[in-house]
């Protein structure tokens, strides 16, 4: 034990004698946290919508004046030509187009159908269908007033309607900030933990400073142990100060048990730091490191479910999720946070994390070898 | 010119000589463009619904039905009160759960109208409101044929949509472009930065600075490898997005290799820079990976509309390189636009380039501390 306290003694006095790291540890994520979770959001408004009224009637006047009340939409373009229009389109000038056609007032008194055109930039696929559904829902609602206008005979009931109420449970008004900055700050905490826990080590063997350890009655799993110890404890205080900051500026909700939260990232830490010493004992410069600590690192975040739905992701991707600790840490922070989730909830989610962790800290053992 | 070319030489021999470095450099742009160009999408498919229908009639069966057999949609659970809800969103199998209250079906018959509600789990907001939308839109449908069916009333406003660009809603339209510039940026400034603080590291520097070299030309020769390298992976991956992904190329593709030749230098002029103001690997390892990776995926674009954000970001944004290499590829790979569209985005790049490099070769000190 005593042995494992002077490893421990010897990582710290290492990471904090470069003043920069030292520094850096916890400025950058805590400035990055800050900076960059008002940014993401997914929220659209201020669709930009350009217009072609080909029939100035009364009507189509109402339909864009509802347009614009609607809240989503800004008229940035209004125009009779269809060139002009689809030029706007062209230089990004406006999201969508809607194309009114001539006689649009005629057919609807007279009960015809009358077509009109909507042109959408699509190269985004997810912000063009919410724009549509969004235009959509206001032409619904337009050509139910125009039927019942019409229709002055036929009683109310002879035009059933199903009216949709939505709730946003958890997160009533859909702040992005709740959802982004626990997934940030953890991205944040394992990037550190994982380069620097896996250079350090790959440093030792580059610049032959592991031989010296290597010849002392030092054993594998004590090394092992104490490199990763240090950088647990600074991602536990990189996670505290965030959510401490967290709270402060964005008023974030801690609806479930905080300790059991700090457990779970203990366990992930160990399970993170595990696997990045198993990479650095068979990489043998921190170039080499870098680069596969990099790839499983990018792959971790981006298919953890931080940044788009798990949902949409194929099978196969979610399968692979299974060994990925940070999809489970995603979860199991949101569950936390905003559900209030017990253990109970999250039962599976914890034991699967602590599987991974214990196995990526005996590979991380079994691999290291003493004998060079 | 001789003298040079012998230390570029000398620097293909160093990359060359670490093969296993070499491997990692050509795959890994290639793995990751394949698994995420797959994996990254913003589509639904399959969430896990539960249903409440304490009303169990013809119409809120009918509803249920149409949902489950949408491929948005899995119909997990049949739930029981209102206190279910709760229970079975809290452990994360049912992403939302729809509810039809008792009167219903009472309801729709006596007074024409019927309220249900759709009730989602917002710990993950995106997802929440795609699925909102969705749900949304499905009842709309079953409204239109309801009512038609029952009152012979048309929709007579009926809206013909086209999606430009991306006919079929592709998602790989825009993430393609956004992992391509991600790992470009990335791979590049991270490759220089370690390249010449290596060389400071193992004190091998100062046999190069007493050389009869210019330090111009040990930088000079420290990044063309790197760029040559570079740009076999930029045509590596517009092949591979090619017969992977279906992506096409629409403009010039001369003008698309002539840019991305730019966004290389930017990358590792960028590199040089962070070199010169770290003194370990570790430290250029830090700045360039954890400095630029949460800023390039989530200010670039790449996954986050940019029109979105608060304007203080798109202020912010406006000085991150990423955006600008974006905005051209779509462009000329989708859009198919000409130089004329995007001279303004190639500018800046070009005046962040030269920036980059003035302020390094400003601050590469030729003396040891």
């Amino acid at each position: 034990m005593r042995t494992i306290l002077y490893l421990i003694r010897k990582e710290f006095l290492q990471i904090f004698r470069d003043k920069f790291i030292g520094k850096a540890i916890f400025a950058v994520p805590l400035v990055q946290m800050v900076l960059l979770v008002p940014a993401v959001t997914f929220e659209i408004k201020n669709i930009n919508l350009g217009i072609i009224d080909r029939d100035m009637s009364p009507v189509s006047r109402n339909l864009i004046s509802r347009l614009e009340g609607s809240g989503f939409f800004k008229i940035t373009c209004f125009t009779h030509s269809e060139e002009e229009a689809n030029n706007m389109l062209h230089r990004n000038r406006c999201d969508m187009i809607l194309h009114i056609p001539e006689g649009l007032d005629e057919k609807t008194t007279s009960g015809q159908v009358c077509p009109v055109m909507v042109s959408v930039n699509a190269i985004n696929a997810t912000t063009a269908q919410l724009s549509w559904a969004y235009l959509n829902g206001v032409l619904q609602d337009y050509n139910i007033d125009i039927i019942r206008q019409n229709a002055a005979v036929t009683t109310l009931s002879a035009m059933p309607q199903i009216k949709v109420t939505n709730r946003y449970w958890y997160n009533e008004l859909l702040n992005y900030k709740y959802y982004m900055l626990p997934g940030i700050l953890a991205i944040l905490v394992t990037a550190i933990g994982f380069l620097l826990a896996g250079l350090n080590l790959v440093k030792e063997k580059e610049t032959g400073t592991i031989e010296q350890i290597n010849v002392t009655p030092i054993k594998k799993y004590q090394f092992i142990t104490a490199k990763t110890i240090p950088f647990m404890i600074i991602g536990l205080v990189d996670l505290a100060l965030g959510l401490i900051l967290g709270k402060i500026l964005f008023d974030i909700p801690f609806r479930g048990s905080i300790g059991l939260m700090f457990l779970c990232s203990a366990i992930f830490l160990a399970g993170v730091l595990g696997l990045a010493l198993f990479i650095s004992t068979f990489s043998s410069t921190q170039q080499q490191y870098m680069f596969i600590a990099f790839f499983f690192m990018i792959i971790f975040i981006l298919m953890s479910g931080i940044f788009t739905p798990m949902d949409s992701m194929p099978l196969w991707a979610r399968k692979f999720d299974i060994i990925n600790p940070m999809a489970y840490l995603m979860k199991i922070y949101r569950m936390i946070m905003l559900k209030g989730s017990a253990f109970s909830d999250l039962a599976r989610d914890f034991y699967s994390l602590l599987i991974l962790a214990v196995v990526f800290m005996s590979l991380a053992v079994r691999k290291y070898r003493k004998t060079a | 010119m001789k003298r040079f070319l012998g230390f570029v030489k000398k620097e293909f021999l160093h990359i060359f000589r670490d093969y296993r470095t070499l491997v990692i450099l050509f795959g890994l742009p290639v793995a990751e463009i394949l698994i995420f160009g797959f994996v990254i999408s913003m589509e639904i498919k399959d969430a896990g619904i539960a249903f409440l229908d304490l009303s169990k009639d013809d119409v809120t069966q009918k509803i249920s039905d149409k949902m489950c057999s949408s491929d948005f949609f899995r119909k997990v659970e049949d739930l029981e009160s209102y206190h279910d809800i709760d229970m079975i969103m809290k452990t994360g199998r049912a992403k939302a759960v729809i509810v039809f209250g008792e009167d219903f079906g009472r309801d729709l018959i006596s007074r024409g109208e019927a309220d249900m509600s759709i009730i989602t789990d917002a710990s993950e907001p995106n997802t929440a409101t795609l699925i909102t939308n969705y749900a949304s839109a499905i009842v709309s449908d079953f409204n239109m044929e309801y009512r038609e069916k029952n009152s012979g009333a048309k929709i007579l406003v009926s809206p013909e949509v086209r999606m430009f660009y991306n006919p079929e809603l592709r998602s790989h339209f825009m993430f393609v472009p956004g992992v391509i510039t991600f790992i470009l940026i990335l791979i590049c400034a991270l490759m220089t930065s370690i390249t010449i603080t290596r060389e400071k590291e193992f004190g091998t520097m100062e046999v190069l600075l007493v050389s009869p070299l210019k330090p111009s030309h040990i930088i000079l020769g420290k990044v063309m490898p790197y760029f040559i390298l570079s740009f076999i992976n930029v045509l590596l991956i517009l092949l591979l997005s090619r017969i992977a992904f279906d992506l096409p190329v629409k403009g010039s593709l001369f003008l698309l290799l002539a840019e991305s030749m730019l966004y290389i230098l930017m990358s590792l002029s960028l590199g040089i820079l962070i070199s010169t103001v770290s003194k370990t690997m570790q430290q250029a390892i830090f700045i360039s990976l954890v400095g630029l990776m949460l800023p390039t995926i989530l200010l670039s674009g790449f996954i986050f509309p940019l029109e979105n954000m608060p304007r203080v970001y798109d202020v912010v944004a406006y000085f991150l390189p990423p955006r600008y290499y974006i905005t051209i590829i779509k462009n000329i790979m989708i859009k198919g636009t000409g130089f004329f569209s995007v001279w303004k985005e190639t500018l800046i790049l070009t005046i962040m380039t030269l920036f980059f490099i003035v302020l390094s070769v400003r601050k590469f000190k030729i003396r040891l501390q």
